[in-house]
């Protein structure tokens, strides 16, 4: 461990505002690019759903 | 020249989206878990075990984030300038559809570089910006991954959409180059690349060793990402065919 104790390991030697934001940022950007299309992925389901049932009971709107 | 027979099967076999889309899917969790695991261990050890660097202190720990953010964004865009060839010249579907994907991903990978790169630059160069050949060229690559996500928004006809994304992306790999280089070739206040092909790295194993770990971390959620974004693409484009609605109505009856 290059750290005396878990605050200097937070304050990073007066260099923690940098450092941790840096990571903070990178996992944000992880995490929106893995979570982005499972969201996309569902909106086209529910859609896509939707305009099959359409398709398959066209007298019903008639 | 023989291409092997298995490469040759590969190649016709991406021609089909949907069987890109049944073999993608059992990669994604082993993905995820490599991802997670490499990049965990690089990040933990480069915050908490690697010695702070001499001159630069702490603030040096960025690069553990920051290095493989540059190199994926790179990659990111020699894999799209690829899939640009392979439409132009095979018209595989395929590959507009992970170039479609993969814009976006570069993109956020390019601007995690920049910024990143800023506010390791704020305590090391005195400054958040400066117009750095290195920085520059990097900023071209952000602008080239913005113009083909523009492009293809901006072209209601999905095949002209494509061939002029693929040009695009084409041309812009003139830039792959330039960033390499660019620390050699003027001066820069850039420090030059950490991993060489041909040299040991300048740091201490106790430095570079984190280093690689998260590279390969980032790879492997890079892939994740592009596969996920690319399964939706094929879904979505090829939604009037007879597989696609099928398992939407499968999807639809266990939801």
């Amino acid at each position: 461990m290059n750290f005396e104790s878990f605050s200097a390991f937070l304050a990073m030697g007066g260099h923690g505002p940098y450092v941790w934001s840096c990571y903070g940022l990178t996992l944000a950007v992880l995490l929106f690019n893995g979570l982005a299309p499972g969201r996309r992925k569902r909106r086209f389901l529910r859609e896509q759903g939707a305009r099959q049932r359409r398709q398959e009971q066209p007298q019903e709107q008639a | 020249m023989k291409v092997p027979a298995p490469l040759v099967r590969l190649w016709h076999r991406l021609g089909s989206p949907r069987w890109f889309f049944e073999t993608s899917a059992p990669w994604l969790p082993w993905l995820l878990g490599l991802g997670v695991v490499f990049l965990g261990a690089g990040a933990f050890w480069g915050l908490a075990l690697a010695p702070a660097d001499y001159l630069q202190g702490n603030s040096f720990r960025i690069i553990y984030v920051h290095v493989p953010a540059a190199i994926l964004a790179q990659s990111c865009y020699m894999l799209m300038g690829t899939c640009g060839v392979v439409l132009l010249v095979w018209r595989m579907k395929l590959a507009d559809m992970v170039l479609e994907a993969a814009a976006p991903i570069g993109a956020s990978f390019t601007a995690l570089a920049l910024v990143t790169g800023a506010v390791w630059g704020k305590p090391t160069w005195g400054t958040w910006w400066t117009w750095d050949a290195r920085v520059t060229s990097m900023l071209i690559l952000l602008f080239l991954y913005l113009g083909i996500i523009g492009l293809r928004q901006a072209l209601a006809r999905p095949e002209a959409a494509g061939r002029a994304c693929a040009i695009l992306a084409i041309v812009g790999l003139v830039n792959i180059p330039i960033i390499k280089y660019s620390v050699d070739w003027w001066l820069t206040l850039h420090q030059p690349s950490t991993f060489k092909l041909t040299e040991k790295p300048a740091m201490p194993p106790s430095m570079w060793i984190p280093l690689l770990l998260s590279v390969l971390g980032f790879y492997a959620l890079f892939v994740w990402s592009v596969l996920q974004s690319t399964r939706v693409v094929v879904l979505e484009r090829e939604r009037r065919t007879t597989w696609v609605q099928n398992f939407v109505a499968e999807q639809g009856s266990k939801a």
